[in-house]
């Protein structure tokens, strides 16, 4: 039996949880928004991506309800948000400080929302019972948040943004305060409670390494505007512009002048080097400028000659070890540095390359993705 | 041995500013009123040897401190001086939380200057500051001439001579120790705790009752303690603004070491008073302890 895969944004009949219309927001002079149209469904995972300062974090503001738009509409299940206050949104938002109450325990924190919308004693005990098994942190109910790691706070605040069951929980930059290896564990968690509760999750973050593994679909941003919204591979494999694939991972950008025949693309790329080869659906000019944009990992490092079309020689610079993998930098006659990725199946000791070798670059005709802009 | 000499600077200093003194004070309200000079007896003469000393400890008694409890005039100076304490310093709460909360909440450029006003009153005495409040609230002094000039009142008001007059200049004197503490802590108050408190629920007033106040309450504790202290004691606004009917017990002091020249029961009472007032300073230590220790 087939598995269903999860896209209903490419369902035309679904519904969005959450529509922005035209929404342009200003501060003074400064546009911090501008015009963006946007669809984030039911159950999602969805991830805004971007350095500081591209407004993702006003984005989400305006969802949580501290901004509101300038221009444009936010629509909540069909109905616009923009009057209502924040504390009347079926949103919850986990802040980056996370912002826990100092002078209160973890138990009132968790319960502190449940409070306010004066349910009954037995269901706070219980709906907090349950956040605080979801995020394991039974144990530490009566501990004030400055006794506790920043894992454990990370949690709290988690919970606690989720005890009231939000339809849409906003999570601002929720692992920044973590080092690496408690960020990657949480990642995997944060998808699992996600998952369990079915909640929808707007995640904004910086870390393109963070929004890749946790969300359904990445929305990249930059300068108020977003680049490109699709599924972490798409964003990965098809970037659709330089900005995006270089924010994306690393990549080799290569420059030149394009001359179409069918779906393949000849990139006049430097003077006496023979034309490289991609593929393209897009219909190009004559000689029009085009980038060339090939992961590392996606070329191979050879000490002969390969009988491929797309191949370069060069010297190696500067190799970075990574453990796992090599990055070799490698120099080309045209001045043009090359980044290739290879796995480090071998022992460093009987490894092939070193300082100062000549090398061959290659990679297949559909490794490069050609791009406009 | 660096450490040493530097521990000891603070306890050289408490010693011989505070403790001597004190002990001093001690041993003269075990003393006995007498016409001489110094206007107490027995005096401690070391020429003598040990006989002379133990004859002096053997003269020393607590009869000042019984007198104390007999005479119901010192009592109710006392009670009065702590109702008089306890009233103005609410009053300079009521007063120093909205002024300090109005700073915290100005643009940060604004702040040093607000600060600043309320530091400036320091730079002129406190006596020459208390003498003019004489001027406004006298008979027919300032605010009197304004409000009969407005119309709102057709008589002059009697302020000048009574609690009211001593509980404004309290007030006046002591808000600036009000408000800097508070103001410290709602400073440093992060701003994203009220955002999560409206994000999960809470209106822009009751995130003031549910975070702002809690989180601010050392600040409100210190603040207290640093305005109930010195009004206990106060002499300066009761003798100045106050009327003859106004008991404080700094006033009380100062009329039996100086109109009665009796040292002996003026420094019960002092004693006694700074017994009373130990209280509160424990409680004030025990707080600014607490708060070093979640700061960290």
């Amino acid at each position: 039996m087939p598995q269903t895969v999860f896209a209903p944004w490419e369902d035309p009949d679904e519904k969005p949880l959450i529509r922005f219309q035209n929404v342009t927001k200003k501060f003074g002079d400064f546009t911090a928004i501008q015009s963006i149209d946007l669809d984030i469904y039911t159950r999602e995972f969805f991830a805004l991506l971007g350095p500081s300062g591209c407004g993702k974090t006003t984005l989400m503001r305006m969802l949580a309800g501290f901004e509101t738009p300038t221009t444009g509409k936010i629509l909540l299940g069909g109905e616009d948000i923009a009057a209502t206050p924040p504390n009347k949104r079926p949103v919850n938002m986990m802040f980056q400080s996370y912002a826990l109450f100092p002078h209160l325990s973890v138990w009132e924190n968790v319960a502190f929302g449940l409070k306010r919308e004066g349910r009954e004693k037995d269901e706070i005990a219980t709906r907090v019972a349950d956040m605080m098994r979801l995020t394991r942190l039974d144990k530490f109910a009566r501990r004030k948040p400055h006794q506790l790691s920043g894992g454990q706070r990370q949690r709290v605040a988690l919970a606690r943004s989720l005890a009231k069951a939000p339809k849409l929980l906003l999570l601002d930059e929720p692992l920044g305060a973590l080092d690496k290896k408690l960020r990657e564990e949480t990642q995997f968690e944060l998808m699992d409670i996600q998952e369990k509760t079915g909640t929808t999750f707007v995640i904004v973050t910086h870390d393109q390494e963070e929004a890749m593994t946790v969300a359904s679909r990445v929305a990249v941003m930059d300068e108020g505007q977003l680049v490109q919204v699709s599924t972490p591979d798409r964003i990965y494999e098809y970037p659709n512009s330089v900005y995006v694939a270089d924010f994306i991972g690393d990549v080799n950008i290569i420059e030149g002048a394009a001359s179409q025949s069918g779906d393949k693309v000849l990139v006049t790329w430097a003077e006496g080097a023979s034309p490289l080869v991609a593929t393209s659906t897009a219909m190009l000019t004559k000689d029009q400028h085009c980038y060339l944009a090939i992961r590392p990992e996606k070329i191979t490092i050879t000490a002969e000659e390969p009988e491929t079309t797309n191949k370069v020689h060069g010297e190696i610079i500067d190799i970075g070890y990574l453990g796992n993998i090599s990055t070799y930098h490698v120099k080309l006659p045209t001045g043009h540095m090359v980044k290739a990725q290879s796995t480090n199946t071998r022992r460093l000791s009987r490894r092939n390359f070193t300082w100062e070798d000549k090398v061959w670059l290659s990679w297949s005709d559909t490794a490069a993705v050609l791009l406009e802009r | 041995m660096r450490r040493l000499i530097l521990i000891l600077v603070p306890y050289l200093w408490l010693l011989a500013l505070f403790l001597v003194p004190f002990l001093i004070v001690v041993k003269i309200s075990l003393s006995d009123v007498a016409l001489a000079r110094p206007p107490y007896f027995p005096q401690l003469d070391l020429s003598g040897g040990w006989a002379a000393i133990r004859d002096f400890f053997t003269e020393l008694d607590f009869e000042n401190f019984a007198f104390l409890a007999s005479d119901d005039l010192y009592w109710k100076a006392y009670l009065s001086s702590l109702r008089i304490a306890l009233i103005s310093t609410l009053l300079t709460l009521l007063i120093g939380f909205p002024v300090a909360y109005g700073m915290a909440s100005a643009r940060p450029e604004w702040r040093p200057t607000l600060m600043t006003l309320v530091i400036l009153p320091f730079w002129t005495s406190f006596l020459i500051r208390v003498y003019s409040w004489m001027g406004i609230l006298s008979q027919n002094g300032l605010l009197n001439t304004f409000l009969l000039w407005t119309g709102v009142i057709s008589e002059p008001l009697t302020i000048m001579n009574t609690e009211i007059a001593v509980y404004i200049g309290i007030v006046y004197t002591y808000l600036p120790f009000m408000i800097l503490p508070i103001y410290a802590t709602l400073e440093k108050l992060d701003g994203s705790l009220l955002e999560a408190a409206e994000d999960l629920g809470c209106s822009r007033t009751s995130a003031f009752w549910l975070v702002t106040v809690p989180l601010s309450k050392p600040g409100i504790i210190a603040g207290c303690f640093l305005v109930f202290i010195p009004a206990i004691g106060e002499f300066v606004i009761p003798s100045l603004l106050g009327g003859s009917d106004t008991l404080m017990i700094g006033k009380v002091l100062w009329e039996e070491f100086f109109n009665n020249r009796d040292w002996p029961v003026a420094s019960a009472v002092a004693v006694v008073l700074l017994a009373i007032l130990i209280i509160p300073i424990v409680l004030f230590q025990r707080n600014e302890q607490k708060n070093r220790e979640a700061g960290q």
